[in-house]
């Protein structure tokens, strides 16, 4: 037993390594998509130019919500996500090559680069996102209610932005899985933000985890964007499901290190927000948790880093050689054959 | 003598005008919506305002569209003018019962009873791979529905002028502005995204087309980037001796019928331009109105240019097959003269 387990005897430190080598692939992969977006956009920023045009959404200080929720899932388990979709993908197994192709337009893409970073479908992992503000959560409701009809004990899990918890869809869901008793997990990501509208302006309660009783659902509140106290809440939320006991709605207090979407000039946050968000990087903090836990020391952390650096830029490469489809390819796939 | 220099504004800059003239006009007007105040409008439209009015009447909003949609139509009800922004024109889909089932209908269904002096503006458009949620027009979803005025401004000038009379007007007006046309620093820096607008306060009819461009040949109807494009079109056709028309169409309900049909009289070919997709679209109702009214004044079949029944698609090569755009709109033109 680690120092760690004699600590905290319910967490696995071989699932916190899980979770670590995600976030630091998601981080890497971000941090790649910040150069990727901005070619082509200098000096003067034009939205529609470059190899990746259009909005992008980075998740760059979020990972902890994608990490600490998809360790405990499989790929039988379902997950929605919104407009800001990387870190889920990634952390649910998302086919990283075809994805990065579908960001970057190209006919290997998961949509044959019909959608776009928002709008990325692998079924093979049960993984779908949308750029509809809480659209996803109704169909997580019925992904639950397939598993529940099926007899199985997978479960579905909505991530959403603290901002669509405003929104008709969460409640009309909620209402609806708690009435049918439904494994359904909403994960409610509060990076602070809608767009440019802070939380205090838009939310009439302090976090969204309070309005499970509205419900008669189980809520669960995790701060400070910690790994660990997402790993625990996110275990018992999904127990819960996998044993027909109902939904959960976990609020996780996150930080949003870049823009809205790139491009954005902030102007609505205070310069030293996000210099005082990063020095409290939950990747860092986990790293840290780690090697006093005596379980890895810093090579193999390293050797981590390394390995998913290579299997990222692997896929930033297949994104990149693959070929545009053929323009008159727009036409087809209205219809499914 | 010395020609005073025009001044010149963005499509953005001259809407929020238009609403912060009104807004001092009349202390009834108020905006709300989502990021309209400090960050003032995604697309700029209500830019100044909340420094100007407060956050009385410049409210931002959660997203809660069905929830700020419906208080609006509930506050015109009452007598004030809300100026409600549903950021882009594809999030419809979650607030759509309170637009067409209660603002388009409750004016009709109280026999003229209830007024609903209210505004509906949208971001409208594709062009910058924003893919299928966030790239659509649905010129033709709003206009086909009874109960509302749609337009769709093309220049400054229009943008401003038609937003002081949409405020003004006593019926419920979605107002689509395009976003390439709105002159941001991050998109494509169009000459046609700035132009002149006077200072003063003015109005230009909701239900009004403009003849942007007179010509003999050819008549080409278009709106808002399309009739950009058009012109684009025109400039070359005229190169090769062919004079087109070009209409901005503005409004697409009321649409002007007589615009079109004294246009076509005296040109005797028409194309029909749109941004929208084709199928029981702008196109499809311009050629129809056409058939009915002037049918033996065409010299050749109505051509008409829509995207073709796809949703838009985010790669860039993909978008721009399905987009209209100038050379597809000369191509043809070229093919109905050579058809003659």
């Amino acid at each position: 037993m680690t120092k760690f387990e004699e600590k905290q005897p319910s967490v696995s430190v071989d699932k916190l390594m899980w979770m670590y080598e995600q976030m630091a692939k998601i981080r890497y992969y971000e941090d790649q998509m910040v150069e990727a977006y901005t070619e082509g956009k200098s000096p003067v920023f034009n939205i529609g130019e470059g190899p990746v045009p259009g909005e992008m959404h980075l998740a760059t200080g979020q990972e902890p919500a994608a990490a600490g929720m998809m360790v405990h899932l499989t790929k039988d388990d379902t997950v929605t996500a919104p407009h800001r979709p990387h870190h889920h993908a990634i952390a649910k197994g998302v086919d990283l090559k075809k994805m990065t192709a579908e960001i970057f337009g190209k006919e290997s893409g998961l949509g044959k680069g019909k959608g776009g970073h928002m709008h990325l479908f692998d079924p093979e992992v049960k993984f779908s996102c949308g750029g509809i503000v809480a659209a996803g959560i109704p169909h997580a409701v019925g992904a639950a209610m397939a598993n529940k009809m099926k007899g199985k004990d997978w479960v579905a899990v909505a991530f959403i932005g603290e901002g669509a918890a405003n929104a008709g869809a969460f409640h009309e869901s909620l209402n609806l899985a708690a009435l049918w008793n439904l494994p359904l997990i909403i994960v409610v990501e509060d990076n602070s933000y809608g767009i440019s509208v802070p939380k205090t302006a838009s939310t009439s309660v302090e976090s969204n985890d309070l309005r499970a009783s509205a419900y008669g659902v189980a809520g669960a509140y995790v701060k400070d964007n910690d790994p660990v106290a997402m790993y625990k809440a996110s275990e018992e939320a999904v127990n819960r499901a996998r044993n027909g006991q109902g939904p959960t709605i976990i609020e996780i207090e996150t930080f949003r290190f870049l823009g809205h979407f790139q491009g954005d000039p902030e102007l609505y946050r205070d310069k030293e927000e996000v210099p005082g968000l990063r020095a409290r990087d939950p990747i860092m903090k986990l790293r840290q948790q780690l090697l006093d836990a005596e379980h890895v020391n810093e090579p193999e952390l390293e050797e981590i880093e390394t390995r998913v650096k290579q299997e990222v830029d692997e896929a930033y490469q297949f994104a990149r050689d693959s070929n545009y489809p053929k323009p008159e390819a727009a036409l087809d796939d209205v219809f499914t054959s | 003598m010395e020609t005073a220099k025009k001044r010149m504004l963005t499509g953005n800059k001259a809407m929020a005008e238009a609403i912060a003239q009104e807004m001092e006009n009349d202390k009834n007007v108020f905006v709300l919506g989502e990021d309209i105040g400090k960050y003032g409008g995604i697309f700029g439209s209500t830019q100044g305002l909340m420094e100007k009015f407060g956050p009385e009447r410049v409210l931002d909003t959660p997203i809660s569209e069905t929830a700020f949609i419906g208080a609006a139509i509930g506050a015109a009800a009452e007598g004030m003018r809300p100026i409600a922004e549903l950021m882009f024109v594809d999030f419809f889909g979650v607030c759509m019962d309170q637009i067409y089932n209660h603002m388009a209908k409750i004016p009709y269904m109280s026999g003229g009873n209830v007024r609903l002096p209210m505004v509906l503006m949208t971001g409208v458009g594709g062009g910058y791979s924003d893919a299928a949620q966030h790239s659509q027009t649905l010129y033709a979803t709003f206009a086909h529905m009874p109960g509302m005025k749609v337009v769709a401004p093309s220049t400054p000038y229009d943008l401003k002028g038609m937003m002081a009379s949409a405020i003004r007007d006593d019926n419920p007006v979605v107002f689509m502005f395009h976003k390439s046309l709105q002159g941001l620093g991050w998109m494509d820096q169009l000459d046609y995204a700035v132009g002149h607008v006077p200072e003063e306060s003015y109005t230009v009819p909701l239900d009004k087309a403009n003849v942007m461009r007179e010509g003999k040949d050819v008549t080409i109807v278009g709106i808002q980037m399309m009739t950009h494009y058009a012109m684009e079109a025109a400039e070359r056709l005229a190169q090769d001796g062919i004079e087109a028309e070009v209409i901005d169409l503005r409004s697409l309900a009321p649409i002007d019928k007589d615009t079109i049909i004294n246009s076509v009289k005296k040109t005797h070919r028409l194309v029909v331009v749109d941004e929208d997709y084709r199928s029981y679209g702008m196109t499809a109702e311009i050629a129809a109105i056409v058939s009915e009214e002037a049918l033996y004044e065409l010299e050749s079949p109505i051509k008409r240019l829509a995207i073709p029944d796809v949703p838009i698609p985010y790669s860039h090569v993909l978008e721009d097959f399905v987009l209209p755009g100038p050379d597809k709109i000369v191509e043809t033109v070229k093919q109905m003269m050579d058809e003659a």
